[in-house]
């Protein structure tokens, strides 16, 4: 065994990458329980490459075979409901996850310098993430997500200009069709994984570089009480704290999938009317909400244009912010109120879109 | 003063080649690469009138949902008993509209747009009216053709 590692560390030299990881500290304070939420985002990624390369070996990826190929998973294949539903039920975890890192690292200031690039990287990643979900939801080929995609397409008709070739693009033609089926597919499987496979690399080298921001309201309080910032040593103490919340993902995840097992509904009908009670996954119902409230025109400019720049303008902040963000306390104090704006809106126009019912 | 036979001079020579050389080859990439992902134009012959089925069983205050072409379109029997048929895609984000009996209007489940008996947007998000098809029975059968002009 000692040969063999030997033999190995005299070809790959990771015995210095052991070493630094075995001097490596995290710091351990009152908020430390947030620097988890990335690392469980990062296990449901592994998860959704592990059962999508197992989903793929059953699906077709064409409008008349589709469906078919989801049901046979699902009610032929030994396990495919299990491995479907996780696949279904991971990627809305996931979102979930990513969705509380961002939140609590821009609550916590940890975007700020030199970690720029590092919440670059991540803000990217969750729009990954969310075009993963949007290629993914079509693949089924059904009622639901045919007209979530008719209608997640079309929204960029609104931008000037481009706006036709932008829905042409997405949707392999005019009309959501199976051209737009293999598009989407190619993009779920092939174009996204691999983007997100380098910024997941660069996330996590940078999150290594530069180690767990220690929040400024900490760092004032270790000024007097150094006991409010201790040095954890990141073997054994963080990695199995890691493992812990991973196995607690894990518990939920098959709970989940295998007491709600995710639904297939009904075939796709191009021709027949969108069904009642239509609405998109949870974390797109903000933005389906909101564009029901947006008037056809507004001042003389089209309503939905609007509503676009105006979700365009809140992204490219978004991913802007530790380049729009002050570095004194009064500017943090502007970027939490700002933050807690943006999720209360989000929040209020998910319930109102949950709590609706048709006329 | 620089002069191209300098060393100084003939590195910048070779340094602009060098980014004539590289940007040909992303240019000579990226080109194909964005023109092959943009969808070629696939002309199709507009259609002009499709059948709708039987009159008389579309009962009144009903709808039947029809394909016109390659897109949706709803023939509406009103509570009064006339005929009346558009297209079903909503203007607002493209979904597919259907007829609700209890407001006797059509009504898109996306976004919650309603348009009148006459197609005309009148609640909710929709910028425009529906497209109406003109309506003709013969022998119990439905005609839909697009209006000209």
């Amino acid at each position: 065994m000692r040969g063999v590692r030997a033999w190995l560390d005299e070809r790959l030299a990771f015995s210095d990458v052991i070493d630094a990881l075995r001097h490596k500290t995290v710091p351990h304070h009152r908020y430390s329980v947030w620097y988890y939420f990335g690392g469980m985002t990062l296990f449901l990624f592994g998860i959704q490459v592990g059962t999508g390369a197992l989903l793929l070996l059953y699906y077709r990826p064409s409008a008349a075979e589709a469906y078919e190929s989801v049901q046979f998973i699902v009610t032929r294949v030994p396990f495919g409901w299990l491995v479907r539903s996780i696949h279904a039920w991971s990627a809305n975890l996931m979102v979930a996850c990513a969705v509380a890192h961002l939140f609590s690292v821009l609550f916590l200031h940890a975007y700020r310098r030199p970690r720029e690039l590092t919440w670059f990287s991540g803000v990217l990643l969750l729009l990954l993430t969310l075009a993963f979900g949007f290629t993914g939801y079509l693949l089924p080929w059904n009622e639901v997500s045919f007209f979530a995609t008719r209608v997640g397409t079309d929204i960029a008709a609104a931008v000037p200009l481009m706006g036709r070739g932008i829905v042409r693009f997405m949707r392999g033609g005019d009309e959501v069709t199976g051209a737009t089926l293999t598009r989407l597919f190619g993009f779920h499987v092939a174009v996204l994984p691999a983007i997100a496979s380098g910024l997941v690399a660069l996330h996590l080298l940078l999150v290594q570089r530069h180690g767990m921001s220690v929040p400024p309201s900490i760092e004032r309080q270790a000024v007097h009480d150094p006991a409010a910032v201790r040095a954890m040593p990141f073997i054994p103490h963080f990695l199995l704290r890691d493992l812990f919340a991973w196995t607690i993902v894990l518990a939920v995840l098959a709970a989940l999938s295998t007491f709600y097992p995710w639904e297939l509904g009904t075939k796709a009908d191009p021709f027949a009317p969108a069904p009642a009670g239509i609405r998109p996954e949870w974390y797109f119902l903000w933005a389906f909400e909101s564009l029901k409230h947006v008037p056809p025109t507004i001042a003389g400019i089209n309503g939905e244009l609007i509503a676009v720049a105006v979700m365009g303008a809140g992204a490219l902040a978004a991913l802007l912010l530790p380049l729009l963000a002050g570095h004194t306390a009064r500017a943090r104090r502007a970027v939490v109120w700002v933050g807690a704006v943006a999720l209360l809106f989000m929040a209020l126009m998910t319930g109102l879109a949950l709590s609706a019912a048709a006329p | 003063m620089h002069s191209h036979n300098t060393p100084s001079g003939r590195r910048s020579v070779l340094n602009w080649l060098l980014g004539l050389w590289g940007g040909g080859v992303c240019g000579a990439v990226l080109y194909p690469v964005a023109r092959y992902l943009a969808p070629p134009e696939i002309p199709e012959a507009a259609t002009q009138s499709v059948m709708a089925g039987s009159a008389e069983s579309l009962a009144p205050n009903s709808a039947r949902a029809v394909a016109f072409g390659s897109r949706p379109a709803i023939v509406i029997r009103t509570a009064a008993g006339d005929l009346r048929a558009f297209s079903a895609t909503c203007t607002h984000l493209d979904c597919t509209v259907q007829y609700r009996p209890d407001l006797q209007r059509l009504w898109c489940a996306c976004h919650n747009g309603q348009y009148d008996l006459n197609g005309r947007n009148v609640a909710g998000p929709p910028p425009r009216p529906l497209e109406a098809f003109d309506v003709n029975v013969k022998d119990d059968q439905i005609a839909l053709s697009r209006r000209s002009g």
